[in-house]
């Protein structure tokens, strides 16, 4: 049995092997991207939007709102960051459902590099809204016995982050496997239903907390601390 | 026995006490954590939105634990390290 889409070699390319799971994040970075280029080709202001400007325009404005409920104060890169993140791992949850196609989330080698983007972007973020010094002193809080701790928790949220999304998308697609041994013709087809169920709940997850560490790490959670 | 005997049994034991114990807390946490919510939910159905939207990330927050125990489980099962270089060690000793 397979259990990351690693170790599945599809083609290769001038002596380079390319496994399953190069494919389908390029597969689904190509679907992203070539969808959200052809509904917004035409975006002037004269023309009416149609349905599937729509649709985009609605999904933004969710992933919006739910930052908006998060954090304090409302960031429009972090839109751009979480927003790219949410729809990047929804989508290479969902086509789950399409047969021969291995979501690339069920790789460690992806989700540590998701997990990686999230853990540079807290400083990142934290650093432009506070400065170094305000940034670094954030691991001195509440005092400096606690530096040692802060940088445990600041790895083993990295690791967790990860380990969750493929533990979830790789159980799922182990469960299948075994039930497709035992009972070929009914169980597979639920445990992909409850698959499809926890890989938007993952992703939304790991959107939500992505935003969390970002915005407790920028200036918004310290005006909100000192407005309450 | 011999060692990769030893290795097998070891690692198939390990493996059902790993998702059984893994299943025991987060279950009881989640039953927990369903029942607070569901009772909450009944008192303020008009909050019925945020709190299942709540409960679902602290559902799956929860359930993030009994996963982890499941890739153990899952690596002991399929990528054992120390059944592969026991096999190796094996091979090497019946060749050389």
């Amino acid at each position: 049995m397979n259990l990351t889409p690693d170790d599945i070699i599809v083609f290769s390319v001038g002596g380079v092997a390319l496994n399953a799971t190069i494919v389908s994040t390029w597969i689904v970075m190509a679907l992203l991207t070539g969808g959200s280029m052809l509904i917004t080709r035409n975006l002037r202001p004269e023309v009416p939007p149609d349905r599937w400007r729509t649709t985009l325009e609605t999904i933004v404005l969710t992933i919006q709102g739910q930052i908006d409920e998060i954090s304090a104060l409302p960031d429009r890169r972090l839109l751009y960051f979480v927003g790219t993140l949410f729809l990047f791992i929804v989508m290479s949850n969902a086509l789950m459902v399409v047969p021969g196609y291995r979501p690339p989330t069920a790789s460690l080698s992806t989700t540590v590099a998701l997990a990686l983007l999230v853990l540079l972007a807290v400083p990142i973020f934290g650093i432009g809204s506070r400065g170094v010094r305000g940034y670094l002193r954030s691991y001195l809080e509440p005092n400096i016995i606690m530096l040692p701790f802060n940088i445990i928790g600041e790895a083993s949220r990295g690791i967790s982050l990860a380990v969750r999304l493929y533990g979830n998308v790789m159980s799922g697609a182990v469960i299948a496997a075994i039930l497709l041994g035992i009972a070929p013709i009914f169980f597979p087809v639920v445990m992909d239903m409850l698959g499809l169920l926890t890989g938007v709940i993952q992703a939304y997850i790991f959107a939500i907390l992505a935003t969390v560490y970002i915005s407790s790490a920028t200036a918004a959670s310290q005006v909100a601390k000192e407005q309450s | 026995m011999t060692d990769l005997a030893f290795i097998a049994a070891i690692s198939i034991f390990t493996a059902g006490l790993t998702v059984s114990f893994g299943a025991l807390g987060p279950a009881l946490g989640e039953g927990r954590a369903a029942a607070t919510a569901l009772s909450a939910i009944a008192q303020q159905p008009d909050a019925a939105a945020v709190l299942s939207r709540t409960l679902f990330v602290s559902l799956a927050m929860i359930e993030s634990t009994a996963i982890y125990c499941f890739v153990v489980a899952m690596i002991l099962l399929f990528a054992n390290p120390f059944w592969n270089a026991a096999v190796a060690a094996a091979a090497q000793s019946a060749t050389g």
